[in-house]
């Protein structure tokens, strides 16, 4: 019982590419349309159907690659992938095998920090190898039995296989989140689990403490949930763990996360090993990569998010927590840095975006009929707009309780704050003598207050302060407000 | 005109007929039916007749004509496919009892290309199952006999195309060639076969064998005509990712201009042992009449002849192996109705719905590809191919042209080979290097033996130098005119 | 050269689903020995160093730009399946 075990883990990554058409032909791709709509010779495999390969899904794998940092292939070729299952209408994928277009890379990763609050350890994950392959079909299982729809079948996907070189179910879930900020930030697909768009299969092994060569690995499907793939590593460590503690042996085998039950369950043992018998495809041509090509593509990435995050931080002194609600997702940051470009300060930009625009948006999505609902592109307030709001609390005409209320009314009546500000009289009232009397009223209703600040409590104030405001539903200058209290106090 | 004078015709010939009035579309497409209802009970080069949509087809062409608005030379001329050729609402079974009941929903490269051109599409031609064979004994549907003697195979595995053409069913038909199966048949049948380069007419809509070996070819009883319809239905298409961008030129206007005798080669392995003496007299006979015309004949060795047939299976079984995997009872083909779940549907359809011939290829092809096998098996028959491509291109430093017999003997009875799948293997030895090579390749037919069987002469060409191959042939062809000659098939 | 080389035809019929009868089996072992042996002629000749063609005549970067066709309606898709349900083909139960 003493001997303690460590878990290694890889993961294989499938991501759909988002393009308009399939990878080897031109019928088009989408997620939610009727069963078998989008198909067509090729994708059902019909007797005679040839493949045509996609031009943008070789560009968009080749600045995956780029952007994880991979050795693109010169030349790289198609192979097929034997086996038989009704989700694939040919009965043989077409996948690359030994010339995968990109070899390396790693993914950066930020593990947990000590609280929400605080910036986590950095570390790299290696990659092993990426290839562009073709999706299959969905599979439906009933009582008796299954039905198949082929409309993903042929869609363009990316493989992305890790070297094991995970150790902690965090660091799964650390990598993961940082994969796919990356990928969805470089517009390569929205990576949605629920759509399919992205999936991981997980690799997990343990071994004694101290030992250098990997333990029986077992693998696990059915992840599909970034909490999902959480969990699921999690039970198969325990599991494991439990059985070598029991002097049982582990099984090289694929095992199904079943999140209901919790608990993963054997789908087939590697006896039954796969002889794929793969062979280059004879009815397509290689493809060659050339560096000017790479080159192109090298000067449309984008800024990786973890490098957005540290020049947030560095350059504009925005906090951590804000930086890591903004940095997963581009429009977001697009969004966040033409409004700072507009007003003085990034971190009031950088609240107002993480707070108020963040939690009107996912209101309108809750709200929205549509499946994909407001994205921050189409948001109704603009960075122009909200840039308005925050310059008209620095110039003192509104106050900033009034512009937290006004914000919502931006964004559901599409009307810009100085707009509103007009319409509904909420300047901020600055006129002395109004205030004035006003002043002198609270000081008059709270006696004890007004002693009390005058006994050197300082913070008796508020309460006066807050009276005065409330009198003028909070569209009252509160530095001449504070002005004015303080001189009718000190006399 | 009547129906046998029309029959006898070239097409060529009835193009000139329809030009200049003489007779109808409607009546040539009726001569043929008559002629088929006449003799296709003896030879059987039919598998499925939509004779109502044929002569719609001939009266579209006739209403065309009569509005001046006719689409070219081939408008009104019938052309009968083998029935791996997808035809749009037309079945296609490839001779096999898997696809029994489907229907293609669209249509070849080279369908459309005919359509486009004004030809009328007529029934579906035998051919061994999936083209795997050399005389058609392996169709589902029962064989093909030879015009000439019916106790004969026409060869294959076109045979029902160049069995249709000797029997005056049809003046002009494609079939498919992977290894021979268009000049084989029809060197067998007396009728003029050809195989173009590899890349020159597009495989779309052709339901595959080996796809790195399967081209369309015509079929015709004169070399002009063959002419005729390979410029119909050659050029590059965008839906076949191994079609090669080259213009096509008027190949029957190149046969209208003075030919250039140029150097024929003689690859000493091709003239060796096991050749039949008839056939060797009459090959003879066409070198003499080739020096007669001021030809230089050239002898040339090409030292890896004697491994073509090896690699040839490797390759195309490997293959085949592959293509053949989508018919599996799942999407569009007869599934058994002994299957009690998935893995069932695969196996006992495959197995009830694959003639012998074809089980045998896809467990032959599947070895060679599998785990511990592939390098000893398919990458070095890969490799070979190599060293016989550049056998080739050695030899066409010094000729234009190789000559050689289409087929070490002619037609063979019934039975003779097929239980016996080396020495079936071993007809095709003369054609088979030439798909290895990926080169033109044609049969015209030189004579016949004295019992009455044609005998059929190979020329090949460099690559994507049809015009210079068909014109070779001309010279020949004009001269002697073998394939005019019609069998007696009354009674 | 060596014996009359066998292949495992369970194996392999299972890999590329083909159920074969035990008259079939036999046969095939037989034959299919025969064709290995007549294949063994590929190992006569020295390949070392020789580039394996896969294409007749090879080209890059044969493809389309990614513009999306309209593709079949359903009813052409399923117009062959032997059986469908919901617009979908049915397959009997997968068993893993």
């Amino acid at each position: 019982m003493s001997v303690k075990y460590e878990t290694v883990m890889g993961l294989e990554v499938h991501v759909q590419l988002d393009t308009n058409s399939k990878m080897f032909t031109r019928v088009g791709t989408g997620f939610g349309k009727p069963p078998n709509t989008l198909t067509d010779p090729v994708v059902l495999g019909l007797p005679g159907a040839l493949p045509v390969m996609n031009r943008d899904a070789i560009e968009k794998s080749i600045k995956v690659g780029l952007l994880l940092g991979c050795k693109i292939a010169d030349v790289c070729k198609w192979d097929r992938k034997n086996y038989f299952y009704p989700d694939m209408p040919k009965n043989y994928q077409i996948s690359q095998f030994d010339q995968p277009i990109c070899e390396g890379g790693e993914v950066e990763i930020e593990l947990p920090g000590e609280t929400p609050a605080v910036m986590g350890e950095h570390r790299t994950v290696m990659l092993t190898r990426i290839h562009l392959e073709e999706d299959v079909g969905k599979l439906t299982h009933y009582e008796r039995d299954s039905l198949v729809d082929y409309n993903r079948a042929g869609s363009p996907l990316l493989e992305i296989v890790s070297e094991p070189d995970l150790f902690t179910p965090d660091e799964v879930f650390a990598y993961l989140t940082s994969l796919r900020n990356s990928l969805v930030s470089a517009g390569i697909s929205p990576c949605d689990m629920e759509k399919g768009q992205l999936r991981c299969d997980a690799n997990v092994s343990i071994r004694p403490v101290g030992t250098t060569t990997l333990g029986t690995k077992v693998e696990l499907k059915n992840l599909n949930t970034i909490s999902g793939v959480k969990q699921g590593v999690e039970y198969e460590i325990r599991r494991q763990t439990k059985a070598l503690e029991n002097g049982e042996e582990i099984f090289q085998e694929t095992r199904r996360w079943n999140p209901d039950e919790k608990r993963t369950t054997s789908m087939r043992s590697k006896e039954m090993a796969h002889d794929y018998r793969y062979f280059p495809d004879p009815d397509l041509m290689p493809v060659k990569i050339d560096p000017e090509w790479i080159e192109r593509v090298e000067k449309e990435l984008p800024e990786k998010p973890f490098d957005k995050q540290r020049r947030y931080m560095a350059d504009m002194n925005v906090p951590y927590t804000a930086t890591s609600a903004l940095c997963g997702d581009r429009p977001l940051c697009e969004f966040f840095e033409q409004t700072a470009k507009l007003t003085k300060d990034p971190v009031k930009v950088a609240n107002w975006v993480v707070n108020d625009l963040l939690r009107e948006l996912s209101q309108a999505k809750r709200e929205s009929e549509e499946e994909d609902g407001v994205s921050v592109e189409d948001c109704p307030v603009s960075p122009e707009s909200l840039a308005e709001l925050i310059n008209l609390i620095e110039e003192g005409v509104v106050s900033n309780n009034v512009a937290k209320e006004l914000f919502p009314e931006m964004f559901s009546a599409g009307k810009s704050a100085r707009e509103l500000v007009k319409e509904k009289g909420l300047e901020m009232k600055s006129d002395g003598d109004e205030i004035e009397s006003l002043c002198a009223k609270a000081i008059e209703d709270d006696p004890d207050a007004a002693e009390k600040f005058k006994g050197g409590k300082e913070g008796a104030i508020n309460a006066l302060k807050g009276s005065v405001m409330k009198a003028t539903r909070g569209q009252a200058n509160p530095k001449i407000v504070d002005e004015i209290l303080r001189r009718l106090l000190s006399n | 005109m009547d129906s046998s004078s029309l029959i006898s015709k070239t097409a060529t010939e009835l193009s000139g007929e329809l030009e200049v009035g003489t007779c109808k579309a409607e009546e040539i497409a009726q001569a043929y039916l008559e002629q088929i209802d006449r003799v296709d009970g003896k030879v059987h080069a039919f598998l499925h007749r939509d004779d109502e949509d044929f002569l719609a087809q001939a009266r579209a062409s006739d209403e065309r004509r009569a509005k001046g608005e006719t689409l070219g030379a081939l408008d009104g001329i019938p052309v009968c496919l083998k029935d791996v050729i997808s035809v749009e609402g037309q079945p296609l079974t490839a001779a096999s009892k898997i696809l029994k009941d489907y229907v293609s929903p669209y249509d070849a490269t080279v369908t459309r290309k005919l359509k486009e051109a004004g030809a009328v599409i007529g029934g579906r031609l035998n051919l061994d199952e999936f083209a795997m064979g050399s005389s058609t004994e392996n169709s589902a549907y029962g064989p093909t006999r030879n015009p000439w003697n019916l106790e004969c195979v026409p060869g294959g595995s076109s045979g029902g195309s160049s069995a249709a053409v000797a029997a005056r069913e049809a003046p002009l038909t494609l079939g498919s060639d992977t290894g021979g199966s268009i000049r084989q048949p029809a060197s067998l049948c007396g009728v003029v076969g050809m195989k173009p380069t590899y890349g020159m007419v597009s495989r779309y809509g052709l339901a595959a064998f080996a796809s790195s070996l399967d081209q369309i070819g015509p079929f015709s009883q004169t070399v002009e005509d063959a002419a005729l319809l390979l410029e119909t239905i050659s050029g590059h298409d965008p839906l076949d990712s191994t079609s090669y961008p080259s213009e096509v030129p008027s190949y029957s206007q190149i046969l209208k201009e003075n030919s250039q005798p140029c150097a024929l080669g003689l690859p000493k392995e091709f003239f060796g042992e096991g050749m039949d003496d008839e056939v060797r007299a009459a090959v003879e006979k066409a070198i003499e009449f080739y020096k007669s015309k001021g030809y230089e004949i050239v002898d040339l060795s090409l030292p890896t002849t004697d491994l073509s047939v090896p690699v040839y299976y490797v390759i195309a079984t490997a293959e085949a192996s592959s293509n053949l995997a989508r018919y599996d009872g799942i999407r569009y083909t007869t599934r058994s109705e002994h299957a009690e779940n998935a893995v069932d549907v695969y196996a006992k359809s495959r197995g009830e719905g694959f003639g012998e011939e074809v089980k045998r290829r896809c467990i032959l092809g599947a070895y060679g590809l599998s785990s511990g096998y592939y390098d000893a098996y398919y990458l070095r028959a890969q490799k070979t191919r190599t060293l016989i491509r550049q056998d080739f291109d050695r030899a066409f430093e010094k000729v234009d042209a190789i000559l050689t017999p289409t087929s070490p003997t002619p037609a063979f009875k019934f039975g003779e080979k097929s239980e016996d799948p080396i020495s079936m293997y071993l007809s095709d030895v003369y054609t088979i290097s030439t798909n290895l090579a990926g080169l033109p390749g044609l049969s015209v037919p030189c004579g016949f033996t004295q019992s009455g069987l044609p005998i059929g002469l190979q020329l090949i060409g460099k690559a994507f130098g049809e015009g210079k191959l068909l014109s070779v042939a001309h010279d020949y062809d004009r001269e002697h005119q073998f394939g005019r000659q019609a069998p007696n098939l009354e009674d | 050269m060596s014996e009359k080389p066998s292949m495992d035809i369970d194996y392999v019929s299972n890999l590329t689903r083909i159920e074969l009868t035990p008259e079939e089996k036999e046969k095939f072992q037989g034959q299919l020995g025969d064709v290995l042996k007549y294949f063994e002629k590929l190992q006569e000749l020295d390949v070392e160093g020789v580039e394996p063609t896969a294409h007749a005549f090879p080209r890059f970067n044969v493809w389309d730009e990614d513009e999306s066709k309209e593709g079949f309606p359903s009813e052409k898709a399923l117009m062959n399946a032997p059986k469908s349900r919901n617009e979908q083909i049915v397959v009997p139960k997968v068993v893993e």
